[in-house]
């Protein structure tokens, strides 16, 4: 016979009674279970949808000059010398530090030409990573997939008259239009698009890259500081994140947790209240057994372990039963309040951890003053007859 | 100066403040020695309960001291208490006190959880105490399963797992028909004729023949003494001052930090 032996026969003993005790804590500790985990598949939601929203970084070479475009006009008098950085230095942005993050890299070469005798933009771009960044993009038509073919942005493929399977000439080289590219809404309507090595040759610009786009694939890794290891390998360029809009998103996201805290914790604080009135109860109820464990010679730190015992024992199934219910619940809850939400993380190690932790460290808590109050009774007023 | 293993000197008890104190004990003074078995009698409401439960270190008296084995019991911190009971004592409580969710072996094994004795060892003591007592064969029934006799019996079993010189009984047949009562006073017997000194609190004159001397109790105080066997019925009261004569055994070296007295 151990002390802990008492514990558990006690609980087996009262079980009604103890479920009753835990029931305030598995309510609790279910709660922050949901809470945790709609924050999680919010945050994880709107990550995912920024890595599908495409580009996160953009890198340019840095200039003096103003920009002198706003709302997409531009104003003349703009100096067009333009600056290009070299292909082969593009492999260096997987030098850096936080390089596991970077998850594509599509360099573009960017200048002007004529095509059915109309000034257009022709952008070269590889487009296997072209097409992972922006995979928004629908085509009419076949993937390009030869040097000469070429995709044409819709209001392009209008203003110049062309349809898929048409072949234009830039610069004396002959192109096929292998598709049109839906509308996007952004510019790229409006564009020439081919392959980076061919459009390079077309402008005469062979290994050049004008700009670059990237995309870290990551949940919160830190943009910023990618941003500036970026800058640090090219002094020349300008490398800024497009980061706003997650911005605005996560400050509502982070919202919601503050309020999910403030939820927490005073579901945690009612529950640690029902504990405690609870083991009151109990240790009034058992007062002459305390008295009976006193006189036969307990002392009062062994009338205290068998209390905490049992709390710690409540607490962790409470910690364990309200974990997996939280769980359960969550499940069933994202996919109604997030769109697209996916109940990832359900049942996540850590998080069972932290509810098991949490449900003995408040139990334990709970139930010290109880505990103590027990062990302090007097054995021979808490046996009467003696 | 010669010691008596339990000494009770002048101790009073008194419960409330103000007009409604109550007087429960006054002016004990009396000595036991080792071995002995002291029956302590009296009417309901005597204030013989009150006298055990300050002998067994459990209600500290308003005034007096209590020494045993040369230990002043309240001189002791409250978990030099407990070790003392644990120890000393084995108590046999009125209305038995069994814990309800414990069966009648783990009750019994009770008092060893905090010695330190390993498991099995604690089982084959329980186990032998318990055929002792005749309930061998009930070990794993629960208290509400148990009658009367036998529920008296495990509190017996309990009281002596420990192997405590001193048993404290407080009216250890109180709840017992007239055989049953018997069997159990014939156990008690037994175990003061193997050394244990045993203090009794009875309100049955019956039940004092089994011990070797009667210390009278009314309204909270000593109202004599006397040898009570059967023999010495007929004899006159015996002043307290007239008891003592026994040599202390110092029989044990206690585990206090405390030095005693």
């Amino acid at each position: 016979m151990k002390l802990y032996h008492i514990s558990i026969s006690n609980l087996r003993r009262r079980k009604g009674k103890v479920v009753f005790l835990a029931l305030g804590l598995v309510i609790g500790i279910a709660t922050i279970v949901i809470l945790l985990s709609v924050t999680q598949s919010m945050t994880r939601n709107i990550e995912e949808r920024l890595d599908r929203f495409g580009a996160n970084m953009v890198m340019v070479p840095r200039t003096e000059n103003l920009s002198l475009s706003y709302g997409g006009i531009t104003v003349g008098g703009v100096n067009y010398r333009t600056v290009e950085f070299d292909e082969a230095r593009i492999g260096d942005i997987r030098r850096i530090k936080d390089n596991k993050n970077i998850g594509i890299i599509a360099p573009k070469v960017i200048g002007s030409t004529v095509i059915n005798e109309k000034d257009v933009l022709l952008i070269g771009v590889d487009f296997e990573s072209e097409f992972a960044l922006k995979n928004w993009w629908r085509l009419d038509g076949d993937t390009p997939k030869a040097a000469n073919d070429l995709l044409f942005g819709v209001v392009g493929a209008v203003a110049l008259r062309v349809s898929r399977g048409d072949q234009v000439i830039i610069a004396g080289r002959t192109f096929d239009v292998a598709a049109i590219l839906q509308r996007t809404g952004a510019p790229e309507d409006g564009v020439v698009i081919g392959d980076l090595h061919e459009i390079q040759g077309v402008l005469g610009k062979k290994g050049k890259i004008s700009m670059v786009e990237l995309a870290a694939f990551c949940r919160g890794c830190p943009i910023s500081e990618i941003v500036l290891q970026i800058a640090e390998k090219f002094p020349d360029a300008r490398v800024t994140a497009l980061e706003q809009v997650v911005m605005a998103k996560m400050q509502s996201v982070e919202m919601f947790r503050s309020f999910s805290y403030g939820i927490a914790a005073l579901v945690i604080f009612v529950g640690s209240l029902l504990v405690f009135v609870t083991m009151m109860g109990f240790v009034n109820e058992r007062t002459r057994e305390i008295g009976i464990f006193r006189a036969i010679g307990f002392r009062q730190g062994h009338v205290m372990q068998i209390i905490l015992l049992e709390a710690m024992i409540v607490g962790f199934v409470a910690g364990l039963v309200g974990f997996l219910a939280g769980s359960i619940v969550a499940r069933v809850v994202i996919p109604l309040v997030i769109q697209d939400g996916t109940p990832g993380g359900i049942l996540s190690p850590s998080l069972g951890m932290i509810s098991v932790l949490l449900g003995v460290s408040l139990s334990l808590m709970a139930s010290l003053y109880p505990a103590r109050k027990a062990s302090r009774l007097d054995p021979s007023a808490a046996l009467r007859a003696l | 100066m010669e010691r008596h293993f339990i000494e009770v000197h002048d101790i009073g008890k008194q419960y409330g403040s103000g007009e409604t104190v109550v007087q429960a004990v006054s002016f004990m003074d009396f000595f036991i020695d080792d071995g002995e078995f002291l029956s302590v009698m009296g009417q309901s409401g005597s204030g013989k309960s009150t006298l055990l439960s300050i002998i067994g270190g459990l209600n500290r008296p308003t005034k007096g001291t209590v020494y045993v084995d040369t230990l002043d019991i309240y001189g002791l911190s409250s978990e030099q208490k407990a070790d003392f009971r644990s120890e000393y004592l084995g108590i046999i409580f009125q209305s038995f006190q069994l814990v309800p969710y414990l069966t009648v072996l783990e009750n019994v094994k009770l008092p060893m959880a905090i010695t330190g004795i390993r498991s099995g060892d604690q089982k084959a003591r329980a186990l032998k105490i318990l055929e002792r007592v005749g309930l061998g064969d009930k070990v794993n029934r629960l208290p509400d399963q148990l009658s009367g006799g036998e529920q008296e019996r495990v509190a017996i079993a309990r009281a002596i797992v420990n192997d405590p010189p001193i048993l404290l009984a407080d009216e250890p047949t109180g709840n017992l028909d007239s055989e049953t009562a018997e069997d159990i006073m014939g156990l008690l017997k037994s175990l003061n004729e193997e050394g244990k000194t045993v203090i009794m609190v009875t309100h049955n004159s019956d039940m004092c023949h089994y011990s070797g001397r009667t210390i009278f109790m009314k309204d909270g105080r000593m109202d004599g003494s006397r040898p009570s066997g059967w023999a010495h019925l007929q004899q006159g009261f015996i002043p307290p001052s007239a008891q003592h004569t026994v040599t202390p055994s110092a029989r044990r070296q206690p585990k206090f930090s405390k030095p005693p007295i």
